[in-house]
């Protein structure tokens, strides 16, 4: 299949604007500017059944349509912070294929009435922001951005902005206190963003790879997007290959692909090793074993498996690995990055990573087990965002899927003696 | 601009222009504040106090917001560092393809701890989280720049440039020339 | 508001406005939702997760919109995926909310757990043990055991000072935010910030000096656990050892209501002392707030240097005589001089004492030379007039309604004012701020019109012509916009100060304010005698209010009734002192000489100071006479809202010292006035006798209360601490001639204005202005004001001064040695001049560089 979102793999420097053009670049917008009416714009993308690429999976014509009419300052934000474990997609996207990804914001704005764009970059990815820079100059250049956009009479700025680390950035409402200069800390929703949003008027946050997509549907339409992947989940996706497979990196696919297929474009196990399991969203969904590798990816594939597809960063594990030691260096990254705003995150994550690290380290005890369960579940569906939910996701599910491992951690400890699974991996302090 | 302290600034008498492009694509000053703080880390080497006061003095900032942030985000650095800080990921997907290994050995190599600073000023070394390049795992990014698919190797050719580059970081570069846009 | 929201809590139905939060709606009918985060005072953000609670809504039909319903008829709900947080939730029609199922407890149970993981379960020697919302929380809803491991838990640092008033301990603080909102929503003093995240979360602060805020107090107080206390109480006492007395504080206009936490000690042998000084919730006044300057300068009361006994100038010495000798002396002298005698008081004192002072004088003496030591502001008498309509409450200004500020800096006369209309500009209101230099109200202000020294009076006549033009004039300008704005506003307050004026300035600005709040609009409608309407003079201190009302005034008797022939007024007074006219003085609760009004005690005959403190006018009289603190007795102030406060007894009374309006009587029974009242309950009685204004008033009246909402003092075990329910009295305002129609305009008198050549200096407010309170509280030391002098950098120049250097201003023909302070937002040509005694108007500025002393060299 010839790419769609990766078309720079196929078509050599599609960065410069130029050969973006050649290849159908900005027909979306001008069709989008000449020929609709925003609501029309919106219609496209409600049929199309495009939902967001960030996680969420919320429907984007729908969010679209939130945004109140009218007079106003509204925005659109791209989300670029692209922080989850196992996740490089807006990177590529932004470092090789920005005009799409510009586009797709262009015309987004046109549809709810932005006269703004911000483009957050995590504050790491400096070489894919200054892509992003360059072609946005271009775009400039060619009209695209600025004043009375192909002659007519609406007209957007588009601006990148820097992140400086912290994943909770990637949350919307994080991300646009960050972008106001505040801490990034998430707020309860409600207000929602598509109310009150980037300073207090309605914003549309979308997350870069979703907008990549927009350009290609008023093009070619709702009908054609709706013919690639399957009914509930149509399109194309961009799954990010990781950990134990011989070609780890990105593949897009029609949704719908099974995960061992998956890992069979990824050059299958690395090394021929057995699998043993795989997060399908980063860290922040629970793992599947065997068992769940024929599950479709969907957003909702994986939920008789008790998973989510998210954002499709596949961390793929094999035998070797150790899934207390998994789960430790998943929740280290969760307490690490949680915010501290609300109470079962901040403490939570903080005990539940005293426990594990006793537990891995072969000083926990079977209690020490189930208070680690219990303290999962006290943080579950309690929390301000969903972060503290992703936190307990990878420890909740190894203690599901590898009771075993485990119990030999902690029996060891019954028994005097350590017992170290893996003894080549360092600890998280 | 015609804030009475600016002239007063080092960041500003540097970068006036940048500030002012900075400045332009927000409604309130408080949004300049990452990338003023970026600016003023890169003059000063770490966001030390007369940093932070600096930038609050350009936004007519209280200086504890400026504190507050340097605290949350992880690229600014509290304590000075070294002219080259490099950031090794050892998240999960980057730990199942060796990167705790690798720590080990930059660790050895250097001979510093994580989080130390070589005696010459040179080198700091961290940890940290993923930082999206997991399929060119073990990586590092030094002051920003990434290094994949690395090995003992090409960890030693790293350093061995490293040691020899005279010129200035190149991060500065990427953070300002986007805001020199006419 | 009339949107009224008919929900369920637990089976309980209630109706509460449109965007309320659900905890609040629950409050109302006694159902307390526990809260760490909310706080009803401040935006919800739904952080600390306690509040969770179950939520159904009504489930409608998608196509039809119709309510949907169950087999037996009662409405179908949705009750939604999980728990939501009641504290950020607003109530909307037929919502059906359950905070006592299963789920919720067990989220309040791990919620309690989560924060006591860490926590030092300090509480036997914590100074919130006993007032405690996680205390009590945790006794409601916590655990028994801790099921952490003791290794586990964080460590960390226990005695951080903030700043020298405010101290941290990082182990209890639960990272609610509270103090971080309050700094940043209500005050606008984001000076405390988070540092880091996650578990590392701490509040740090990098202001100069460290937490630099003069509300810094209020964090204490919503704090709900033991993480912030005050530099002064920390340690002090455990709260239920106090005693708690409700009190008026005695510095500002606002007559914010406190209340002072007493104990024994052992440390003062026994004697009973004020531990700490607590907010009082009146809403119409200071809600759940008060100023750092209310709170930490009590500590004179107890000052180790009050007088205790009368004194009597023997030989030269001042020497301890008995009070009966000491009355009779005195009684004897002003007898002798009668109408060569005069009387001057500080504004500090009560309305019970001002009424007794100036009957002592007009029936006693039939001397009408009576007034304010500090004569600094007029227009008590047009405030009667005009004044803010009795009931009003400036809570309820907002959108639609204007507020007007001239030569006034609220954040420094009168903080809880600032507040207040600073927050009344968040709700809507249009600010119109007049001032000869930028305050921190400008930063709120819709019009920050500036006007050059000397200029004010020219300026406000230009305000109120551009008002009575027909409206349709071409906006052309700030003045012209800010006329429209006042005149086109549903509500107007008008404040007034006396920042830059002389006495007879401020008389004529009171005036013309009075003629703009009585303009009619379009409708005909003027503003003065309409609830939420009139003027508030910010008066230089806390009783000023009440001795005009009482007839500190050489013209005026108690209620405004004019005299016949005006005594002197305190300037005359000065000079009849130097010349000899006046031979007998009386001098109550101030110090002219240490204020530089007096230079010595001329030609007098006799001197009486009645005093706390042995003051510079003191040292030179020939009886001093030790009064009572307000913390000793009770008594009324009368604010600048017309107000009428009750204070009561808090502490054993010191040495000999005797309330001011008994000695007053005291006199006045030797010099044939009867026998003194018992009590002040009966002074104030004759008060109300006699001033037509406090007709219908007494002590049991001024104590009435009523229920307040927010409910934040009360029973519950969530707010505690927060601030003390009002059950001794919420006060009376008394009611303005304009509410009865009765005032017409007001004649505005020619006023001389100063010479303009050169370089202007005026006085400016501080809080923590040095006097005689300020001097004597030990805690506030550090923050005491300097005397300093602002200069933009232009004027600094030409006169060769430097930031930081040293430099002498002439006030008053004296010198005064100031630190030169570059300040660029100060106004070219206007030096602005403070911490120094207070001088009236602007003058020519007489500003020296002073030489660095060399220092030998080498
Ligand atoms: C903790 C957390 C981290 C997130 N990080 C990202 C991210 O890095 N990139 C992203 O696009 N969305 C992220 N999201 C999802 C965003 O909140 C939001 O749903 C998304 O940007 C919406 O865009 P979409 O509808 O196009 O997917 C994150 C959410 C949470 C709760
Ligand atoms: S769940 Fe975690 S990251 Fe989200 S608000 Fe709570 S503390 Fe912050
Ligand atoms: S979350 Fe509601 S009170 Fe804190």
């Amino acid at each position: 299949m010839a790419h769609l979102l990766l078309r720079h793999r196929d078509i050599p420097d599609l960065h410069k604007i130029e050969v973006y053009r050649e290849h159908g670049g900005y027909e979306g917008l001008r069709k989008a500017l000449t020929e609709m009416a925003p609501q029309d714009v919106i219609g496209v993308l409600r049929s199309s059944g495009l939902r967001g690429r960030g996680g969420a999976g919320f429907p984007t014509g729908v969010k679209w349509s939130f945004i109140p009419k009218g007079p106003g300052d509204k925005y659109v934000v791209i989300n670029t912070d692209e922080s989850e474990t196992g996740t490089f997609k807006d990177r590529e996207l932004s470092e090789k294929n920005p005009h799409q990804v510009i586009e797709g914001a262009i015309i987004a704005a046109y549809a709810i009435g932005a006269k703004t764009i911000y483009n957050y970059f995590r504050g790491e990815f400096m070489d894919a922001a200054y892509a992003m820079e360059e072609a946005l100059r271009e775009a400039y250049d060619a009209g695209f951005l600025g004043k009375n956009i192909l002659g007519t009479d609406f007209s957007c700025d588009f601006y990148c902005h820097y992140g400086a680390g912290a994943y909770i950035c990637g949350e919307e409402t994080a991300l646009i206190n960050s972008l106001q200069g505040e801490l990034g800390q998430p707020w309860s929703k409600p207000p929602f963003p598509a109310v009150e949003g980037l300073y207090r008027k309605p914003t549309v946050v979308n997350n870069t790879e979703t907008l990549a997509n927009v350009p290609l549907i008023l093009v070619n339409g709702a009908e054609w997007y709706t013919s690639m992947g399957t009914e509930k989940s149509p399109g194309v996706k961009i799954v990010c290959m990781s950990g134990h497979v011989e070609k780890p990196g990105n593949y897009e696919v029609e949704l719908g692909v099974t995960y061992r297929e998956l890992i069979e474009m990824a050059g299958g196990m690395r090394g021929g090793k057995k699998f043993k399991a795989l997060l399908p969203s980063g860290g922040s969904g629970p793992v599947i074993t065997e068992s769940a590798l024929d599950a479709p990816l969907t957003y909702e594939g994986l939920t008789p498996h008790g998973s989510v597809m998210g954002s499709a960063s596949v961390i793929v594990m094999d035998e070797s690995t150790d899934m207390v030691w998994a789960a430790l260096k998943m929740l280290h990254f969760f307490k690490h990055e949680s915010c501290g705003k609300c109470t079962p995150c901040r403490e939570g994550t903080f005990w539940m990573e005293k426990l594990l690290h006793r537990i891995y380290e072969g000083h926990g005890t079977p209690q020490d087990v189930q208070t680690l369960e219990s303290v999962a579940n006290q943080i579950g569906g309690r929390t301000l965002c969903a972060l503290g939910d992703f936190a307990i996701n990878p420890v909740l599910s190894t203690i599901k899927h590898f009771p075993e491992e485990y119990r030999a951690k902690v029996q060891g400890a019954s028994n005097g003696q350590v017992k170290k699974v893996a003894a080549k991996t360092a600890v998280p302090s | 601009m015609t804030h009475p302290f600016l002239e007063k600034t080092l960041i500003a008498e540097k970068y006036p222009k940048e500030i002012e492009g900075i400045l332009a694509r927000f409604p309130t000053k408080k949004s300049a504040v990452l990338p003023l703080m970026h600016l003023a880390q890169h003059e000063y080497g770490y966001m030390s106090e007369e940093a932070k006061r600096e930038v609050a003095e350009i936004l007519g900032l209280d200086p504890t917001h400026v504190l507050s942030l340097a605290g949350f985000y992880s690229l600014y650095y509290e304590e000075p560092v070294g002219k080259y800080v490099l950031e090794i990921c050892n998240d999960l997907a980057c730990a199942l393809r060796g990167a705790d290994d690798f720590v080990e050995m930059a660790s050895h190599k250097l001979g510093i701890p994580v989080d130390g600073t070589t005696e010459d000023g040179l080198f700091t070394l961290k940890t940290v989280m993923c930082l999206g390049a997991c399929d060119r795992a073990p990586m590092l990014q030094c002051n920003l720049r990434f290094e994949e698919n690395l090995d003992e190797e090409k960890f030693d050719q790293l350093l061995a440039r490293l040691r020899q580059e005279t010129d200035e970081p190149a991060v500065v570069e990427k953070i300002v020339s986007y805001a020199n846009r006419d | 508001m009339s949107d009224l929201i008919t929900l369920t809590i637990d089976g309980v139905e209630v109706s509460v406005p449109k965007g309320t939060q659900i905890v609040d709606a629950a409050k109302q009918i006694g159902n307390d939702i526990p809260v760490f985060c909310h706080h009803p005072k401040l935006e919800p953000v739904g952080m600390c997760r306690m509040c969770l609670v179950e939520v159904g809504l009504p489930v409608r039909d998608r196509a039809t919109g119709e309510l949907l319903t169950n087999a037996d008829g009662s409405p179908q709900l949705n009750f939604g995926r999980g728990l939501q947080t009641a504290c950020t939730v607003q109530v909307s029609e037929g919502m059906v909310v359950r905070t006592s199922t299963e789920p919720v407890m067990a989220a309040r149970k791990s919620v309690i757990e989560f924060l006591l993981t860490s926590h030092p379960l300090d509480c036997p020697i914590c100074d919130k043990g006993g007032e405690c919302p996680l205390q009590n929380l945790t006794m409601a809803h916590g655990a028994g055991q801790s099921r952490m491991h003791y290794t586990d838990k964080l460590k960390l640092a226990k005695h951080v000072p903030l700043g020298d008033l405010i101290y941290l301990d990082r182990e209890r603080c639960i990272q609610c935010a509270r103090c971080i909102r309050f700094q940043e929503e209500i005050v606008d003093d984001p000076v405390i910030r988070f540092h880091n995240r996650g578990r590392s979360l701490e509040i740090v602060t990098m202001s100069e000096p460290g937490f630099d805020s003069i509300w810094s107090g209020n964090t204490t107080d919503i704090c709900p656990v033991g993480a912030l206390t005050t530099a002064d109480f920390r340690f002090g006492a455990r709260p239920w050892e106090l005693t708690p007395v409700a009190s008026i504080c005695p510095h500002c206009p606002v007559g914010c209501n406190t209340t002072m936490s007493t104990r024994r000690e052992a440390v003062t042998n026994g004697r009973t002392v004020i531990k700490r000084i607590m907010p009082r919730q009146n809403e119409s006044v200071n809600e759940i707030w008060i100023c750092d300057k209310g709170r930490f300068v009590h500590h004179f009361a107890d000052a180790a240097d009050r007088l205790k006994t009368p004194l009597i100038r023997q030989n030269g010495e001042l020497v301890p005589a008995s009070w009966d000798e000491a009355l009779d002396y005195v009684a004897g002298h002003l007898q002798k001089h009668s109408q060569a005698a005069a009387g001057l008081a500080g504004s500090h004192l009560s309305n019970e004492d001002f009424f007794s002072l100036q009957r002592l004088f007009r029936e006693g003496l039939k001397s009408q030379n009576i007034d304010l030591a500090k004569r600094k502001m007029a227009g008590g008498d047009v405030a009667a007039q005009v004044g803010l309509m009795s009931g009003s409450n400036l809570k309820e200004l907002g959108q639609g309604d204007a507020i007007l500020v001239v030569a006034a800096d609220l954040h420094n006369s009168a903080p809880v004012w600032w507040l207040r209309v600073k927050q009344a500009t968040d709700r809507g209101a249009k600010l119109v701020v007049a001032n000869a230099r930028p305050t921190r109200l400008d930063k709120f202000a819709a019009y920050a019109l500036r006007y050059e020294a000397g200029q004010a009076l020219a300026t406000i006549n230009q305000l109120l012509n551009m008002a009575k033009v027909e409206t349709e004039t071409a906006v052309t300008n700030d003045i012209v916009a800010a006329a429209e704005a006042l005149i086109k506003a549903e509500n107007l307050v008008v404040f007034y100060g006396h920042e830059g004026l002389t006495y007879d300035e401020t008389d004529a600005l009171a005036k013309l304010l009075g003629n703009l709040l009585l303009l009619e609009n379009e409708d005909g409608q003027s503003h003065a005698g309409r609830l939420n309407n009139g003027l508030v003079p910010v008066w230089p201190h806390n009783n000023t209010q009440g001795a005009w009302d009482m007839g500190i005034h050489p013209a005026y008797a108690p209620g405004y009734k004019p005299v016949k022939e005006s005594g002197l007024d305190a300037a005359a007074i000065y000079t009849a002192v130097a010349d000899g006219t006046v031979r007998a003085l009386f001098v109550a609760g101030a110090d002219p000489v240490g204020d530089g009004l007096m230079a010595d005690r001329g030609k007098l005959d006799f001197l009486v100071v009645q005093e706390l403190f042995m003051t510079e006018t003191a040292v030179l009289a020939d009886v001093v006479l030790p009064a009572q603190s307000w913390a000793e007795r009770e008594g009324s102030f009368t604010n600048g809202e017309r107000r009428v406060q009750r204070y009561y007894p808090a502490i054993p009374i010191m040495g000999e010292s005797r309330p001011d309006w008994q000695i007053f009587a005291q006199i006045g029974e030797r010099v044939g006035l009867g026998k003194p009242a018992f009590a002040a309950s009966l002074v104030f009685k004759d008060v109300a006798r006699v001033v037509g204004q406090y007709k219908g008033m007494d002590y049991r009246t001024l104590a009435q209360v009523a229920k307040q909402w927010p409910d934040v003092g009360g029973e519950d075990l969530y707010y505690g601490g927060n601030a003390y329910e009002n059950r001794w009295g919420l006060g009376q305002q008394w009611p303005v001639a304009a509410e009865k129609g009765e005032v017409a305009h007001f004649d505005i008198p020619t006023v001389k204005s100063a010479s303009r050549d050169g370089l202007q200096m005026m006085h400016t407010a501080v809080l923590y202005q040095p006097g005689t309170l300020v001097n004597h509280s030990g805690v506030i030391k550090p923050r005491k004001a300097e005397p300093t002098v602002a200069l933009h950098p232009d004027d600094a120049a030409s006169l060769g001064l430097a930031d930081g250097e040293p430099a002498e201003v002439v006030v008053n023909g004296t010198a005064v040695p100031v630190t030169a302070r570059i300040d660029y937002t100060a106004p070219t040509g206007l030096a602005l001049v403070s911490g120094v005694p207070w001088w009236p108007g602007t003058a020519v500025a007489e500003i020296h560089k002073t030489a660095v002393a060399q220092l030998a060299a080498d």
